[in-house]
């Protein structure tokens, strides 16, 4: 189920989160800062038990598009509603005001580090028993026919609801560790970026794999911390990498991986690794002239007339240089169609080693 | 003797065609009935109706005696009745064992279960290795469904269709597109499965239909043309002329 709106439970959760410490503050309330995120998880499961009842009547489109519009309703009503939502400014807290245990007063980020990392892997755990369950065997039955799993007594509407159900309350808990995290919670969680921002980290770390999104989120959150040190246009290069994912791997970073389980399992993985090698070079050369060609672009389209000695991955270059046009565009097309031919060998490679893993039967 | 289906006056209409008109048929409990007829006769339509697949456009459709026209087919299903599929329709992504598993965990009272570790129920281990055995795919256990081989699929087919218990079983041409050689194996289970239940089925080979049914239906162009024993059939001159022609006289 692809939905656009999950940001509206994340979102939630933060928001109930941050009302919830205001609350305990004021109160002194005994209850301690790490069970907050279990509130915000509350919150995101009811919210997803009242909406979600109507968006999983339809799987696929149909769904995703009630879910971003159900996401578009609620981010909008957080700038309408003030008294709950705080307008633009958002709502915050002070974390460091409700009970404390052990003396941690969850004030240095050290300690909130331990308490998000704590709360991951109890979310990780759960979501992976969820999984092992009658409930979520079925749910991979209706991914994969939901017109069968009909006939054997099930109804997929129920079981796409429970599952919608449980995804909003981990979602919750999500937006809550963040709220704890930043101590404010504002319209931004709810919106469209966000939901975005998670669907992206799930797409390029594969869909069909338990630690795909994992996966994805730790590679997403890598890629835009160090690409946007490294370059004003790093949003171009995750979206060219998140549109290079679904074309050419569908499963994902996880899904290529796991392309290569049979292959280890057969011992035929060794004859691999030259043709990837091989390719590495030209690929690699395509890239780094795709990449100065874009640079380039982008500094005579939005600093012309500037310094024209810039800087790109940590590499200085003069953009008004011809010789580097010439450079990039030599690599760019000329490591194209090298780069082609390897890949037409990493194919061709790649048949005989996985043949030879289906004839020793490790493969199907 | 009670019926397991009865169908009364069903009609379904798609736009201005009217695919099924007027049917009725009854299958007595404990018989193995065959719904035979030319192709585009409106069997599978029948068998889409039956399970709820499809809507009737009027008439009504009882299961051991209670109306069961126009429940979704999950109902129709708990209310025990089970179908299998002309075009092979399992968990192709799923191993063979979760498929039947899947099939069985509903009828074990499972539901949607999230607080229990799916492989720690025992009666839920035991009957679908035992389905397992009944359709004699063991060694194939560990295999996703979409590799296996096409007759293996069929079977697979059956077994998710008879994991659940239901007394009443429609299965929709289980031998379509075998070879003689596979129909023939293939015939043996399905009468040692459906033992003691009662059994609808949508049959082209006649040899198949002949020596498994106690009682047979025709479908021409919407219509139960005839019902009765496989003597009565064979020796019905309005089924000679409309579909069994010289093959069967």
């Amino acid at each position: 189920m692809l939905s656009f709106g999950h940001a509206v439970y994340y979102g939630l959760g933060g928001f109930l989160a941050i009302h919830a410490i205001n609350i305990i503050a004021r109160n002194k309330f005994a209850i301690p800062l790490p069970l907050v995120p279990l509130i915000g998880g509350m919150a995101g499961l009811i919210f997803a038990m009242l909406l979600g009842w109507v968006s999983t009547k339809r799987s696929g489109t149909a769904f995703a598009m009630i879910s971003l519009g159900l996401a578009e309703l609620v981010a909008s009503s957080a700038l309408i509603l003030r008294t709950f939502f705080g307008g633009e400014a958002g709502v915050s807290a002070n974390r460091t005001k409700v009970l404390r245990l052990f003396d941690w007063s969850f004030g240095p980020q050290i300690q909130i580090y331990y308490l998000v990392a704590a709360w991951t892997l109890i979310a990780v755990i759960a979501m992976y028993a969820l999984t092992r369950t009658p409930l979520g065997r079925m749910c991979n039955a209706v991914r994969d026919n939901p017109e069968r799993v009909q006939f054997v007594g099930y109804d997929p509407h129920v079981i796409r609801y429970f599952a919608f159900c449980f995804a909003g309350f981990f979602a919750g808990i999500a937006g809550a560790l963040a709220a704890i995290n930043f101590e404010i919670a504002n319209s931004a969680y709810l919106g469209a970026v966000q939901s975005g921002t998670v669907l992206f980290a799930t797409y390029i770390g594969g869909v069909g794999f338990f630690i795909g999104p994992i996966v994805g989120a730790i590679f997403v959150t890598l890629l835009s911390l160090g690409l946007s040190d490294l370059t004003q246009v790093w949003q171009l290069y995750f979206g060219l990498i998140f549109i290079a994912v679904v074309l050419f791997a569908p499963g994902g970073l996880t899904g290529l991986l796991m392309m290569h389980w049979p292959l280890i399992k057969a011992g035929t993985l060794g004859r691999m690794i030259p043709a990837y090698l091989i390719a590495f070079v030209p690929t690699l050369a395509m890239l780094v002239g795709f990449i100065l060609c874009v640079e380039v672009i982008v500094f005579h389209m939005v600093h012309a007339g500037g310094d024209s000695h810039i800087k790109a991955f940590g590499i200085p270059f003069d953009a008004e240089n011809r010789g580097v046009w010439g450079i990039a565009t030599v690599l760019l097309i000329g490591g194209f169609f090298i780069a082609r031919m390897t890949w037409k060998m990493i194919a061709a490679r790649w048949d005989d080693a996985l043949n030879e893993a289906r004839a020793k039967g490790v493969a199907a | 003797m009670s019926n397991a289906i009865e169908l009364h006056g069903v009609e379904k209409t798609f736009g201005i065609t009217k695919v099924i008109q007027n049917i009725d048929l009854k299958v007595a409990k404990g018989e193995r009935h065959a719904l035979i007829g030319p192709n585009g006769a409106g069997k599978s339509t029948t068998f889409n109706l039956i399970s709820g697949y499809m809507k009737p456009s009027s008439g009504t459709i009882l299961l051991n005696g209670q109306d069961i026209s126009g429940l979704p087919p999950f109902q129709i299903n708990r209310r025990g009745l089970s179908r299998s599929f002309q075009v092979t329709n399992v968990f192709a992504k799923m191993t063979v064992w979760e498929n039947l598993r899947c099939a069985v965990l509903w009828a074990t009272g499972h539901r949607y279960a999230f607080w229990k570790n799916v492989d720690n129920l025992p009666e839920v281990r035991e009957r679908t290795a035992q389905i397992l055995q009944d359709i004699s795919l063991v060694a194939r256990r560990d295999v996703p469904a979409g590799l296996l081989t096409y007759a293996e699929q069929r079977a697979l087919e059956i077994g998710i269709t008879i994991a659940g218990g239901a007394d009443v079983i429609l299965l929709d041409e289980p031998t379509a597109g075998m070879s003689h050689a596979e129909t023939e194996r293939a015939v043996e289970p399905i009468r040692r499965l459906t033992e003691g239940r009662t059994l609808l089925i949508v049959e082209h080979d006649m040899s198949v239909v002949f020596g498994l049914a106690d009682r047979i239906s025709v479908l021409v162009y919407g219509e139960v043309i005839a019902s009765g024993t496989p003597d009565e059939i064979r020796g019905n001159k309005k089924v000679k002329e409309a579909y069994l022609g010289e093959e069967a006289a």
